[in-house]
């Protein structure tokens, strides 16, 4: 009836894709059991594996610390920065391996990833912030300015506006702008939510989903707001002390009995419980 | 008349003054715009700053009196090598220290400026070489008053310069990418933006601009230890004009030039160079973050 697996409980990484899982399509992404060590010693992901395909959007959810942002500074090259390292496994993109390569080609590549806390350059205007956006490509931009433009009409009565004085939302939508400008096949959003009020983050997620439909950007959505998430998602991951402990289609995983306790707050009566209860279960009862 | 006279030979030395003074201004600008950008980009403290400026001067002598060259050819190789020296600089000395702690890269560039004190006197020895004129060197009448050409020509070059550094900056794609990195490296990195290439940039077009202010200074008093003397006034322009700012730089350095110029005219007795440190000082007490030290935003 579901679909919803369970990740092994023994710690051992699938790599053979099952069937009836994301991989229908061409696959755009694939981490395969991959292991990251920060400053040697800590270790966050152990035997991450999960898929994207083509032209999705696919959902990473998990708690704080779980290891979501780490998989994607992982997937783009961030982690030698951060005197972190991947020690084990593979990240393939678009059929090559992309594992150890660097950020900048990365991006050239057509991997753009939106960071947690938006990470607008401040002292830019929103136009220069864009431009900066662009710096991988070659070819003229001006098209893409005006697609942005579209897309963040706000951004476009701001251009000339100092980013770091922009609100959480125009800078939110400013970090997303950025992303598209270097025309990227998968974006990934690191909580694209966080910090915004209800309002803007059905804006946002309404933007990630027309950037999806109509540019075939394939769309990887790291989020907390499970519920939203899964909402706009074809397929979701939830990600548990750096790995995978649950997946399925994002329809099956919001009907799950675990999801809906674990993250939508929902118990098996229906009611929703107070977040505190919820947190206090969680802490017994794990999937590992 | 007795009375006229003796006010507008007043007004004469103050504009004299004046000029000298935003000359020197303009040319401290240039050597400091180097530092700022380096700081900005790089976050690194470059004492050596002060001393490109010599390898500049004895460059463009060394090109036109022992090699002969005609002087735009002598100023063209001695850019080149600055942007090599700027460069190896980047890469050999720099590089391997990314991640240490500031004393260190401090005491390293501190090192760089005796290196390169060391090789010039090994190379040219001590003494001052004066140097062929190649800005010309005639007097005109600015305001009824006869100012030097060879300072005007200074003011003009350097002024050239900082306004194409600032619309490089504003403009110019890799202008926007070095801004970028200054603000916040890993976001650069994530738009793919190469930090390496930023970084050997900023150094390389540091050396340049420093080299180039050295190469002003030397057609004024010629090559000698002096110009690094002068290059020395880097710190108090960049202390009073913020170290990130470049706006900053280019007020500072006419502030800067002005007060050692009036002190020099007016009251004499070397306190000319003293002046400019006492406002370092000064500044680090009341403003340490200067004039226009950038202001972190913060929203509220």
């Amino acid at each position: 009836m579901s679909s919803v697996r369970n990740g092994d409980a023994g710690g051992q990484g699938r790599s053979a894709p099952a069937p009836g899982g994301p991989a229908d399509t061409a696959l755009m992404l694939e981490l395969n059991n991959v292991e990251v060590i920060y400053e040697e010693v800590i270790l966050v992901l152990r035997g991450m594996s999960m898929q994207v395909p083509e032209g999705k959007i696919v959902a990473l959810l998990g708690s704080n610390g779980a290891g979501k942002s780490t998989t994607l500074k992982a997937i783009c090259g961030l982690l030698p920065s951060e005197h972190g390292e991947i020690t084990d496994g593979t990240i393939t993109f678009g059929g090559i391996d992309v594992t150890h390569t660097d950020a900048a080609q990365i991006v050239r590549m057509g991997l753009s990833l939106v960071m947690e806390g938006r990470r607008v350059f401040g002292h830019l205007t929103v136009s220069e912030n864009l431009v900066a956006g662009a710096h991988t490509r070659r070819d003229s931009h001006a098209d893409d300015l005006d697609m942005v433009y579209g897309y963040f009409p706000r951004l476009a009565d701001l251009r000339g506006r100092t980013a770091g004085y922009l609100s959480g939302g125009e800078q939110q939508m400013l970090a997303i702008g950025r992303a598209l400008m270097a025309r990227p096949r998968i974006m990934m959003l690191d909580e694209p939510s966080l910090g915004l009020a209800p309002m803007l983050v059905s804006e946002i997620f309404d933007i990630v989903q027309r950037l999806n439909r109509d540019l075939g950007t394939t769309v990887l959505l790291v989020e907390q707001n499970a519920r939203r998430a899964l909402n706009i998602a074809d397929h979701g991951y939830i990600m548990e002390q750096g790995r995978i402990v649950l997946e399925g289609p994002a329809a099956d995983l919001a009907d799950n009995p675990d999801v809906k306790e674990f993250y939508l707050g929902i118990g098996e009566s229906g009611q929703r419980r107070s977040y505190r209860d919820v947190k206090h279960y969680k802490r017994r009862k794990r999937w590992l | 008349m007795e009375q006229a006279e003796v006010g507008s030979a007043y007004v004469e030395t103050f504009i004299q003054l004046t000029i000298t003074g935003l000359a020197n201004g303009a040319i401290l600008s240039l050597a400091a715009l180097g530092f700022v950008i380096v700081f900005k980009a790089t976050g690194v403290i470059n004492f050596a700053q002060g001393y490109f400026l010599l390898v500049g001067a004895y460059l463009v002598w060394a090109g036109m009196v022992q090699f002969n060259l005609p002087w735009f050819f002598a100023v063209i190789v001695a850019l080149v090598v600055a942007v090599l020296m700027g460069l190896a600089t980047e890469r050999f000395v720099l590089r391997p220290l990314v991640g240490e702690n500031v004393i260190s890269v401090i005491m390293v560039t501190i090192g760089l400026a005796f290196v390169l004190q060391g090789l010039v006197q090994f190379i040219w020895g001590t003494e001052p070489r004066p140097m062929p004129a190649f800005i010309p060197r005639g007097t005109v009448e600015l305001l009824g008053v006869p100012v030097t050409l060879n300072r005007i020509w200074a003011v003009v070059i350097a002024g050239a310069v900082l306004a194409a550094l600032t619309l490089f900056f504003q403009r110019s794609r890799h202008g926007i990418a070095m801004r970028a990195v200054a603000d916040d490296q890993q976001a650069a990195m994530v738009v793919g933006i190469s930090v390496r290439k930023v970084f050997a940039l900023a150094w390389a077009l540091a050396a340049a601009s420093a080299v180039l202010a050295g190469i002003i200074v030397a057609n004024l008093f010629g090559a000698s230890g002096e110009v690094a003397v002068f290059g020395l006034l880097v710190f108090p322009v960049v202390i009073l004009g913020g170290l990130d700012s470049v706006p900053g730089v280019m007020i500072a350095g006419a502030i800067i030039g002005l007060l050692v110029s009036y002190t020099a005219g007016y009251v004499g007795g070397g306190l000319q160079q003293v002046i400019p440190y006492i406002v370092l000082v000064l500044i680090l007490l009341l403003r340490p973050y200067g004039l226009f030290g950038e202001v972190r935003i913060e929203r509220v």
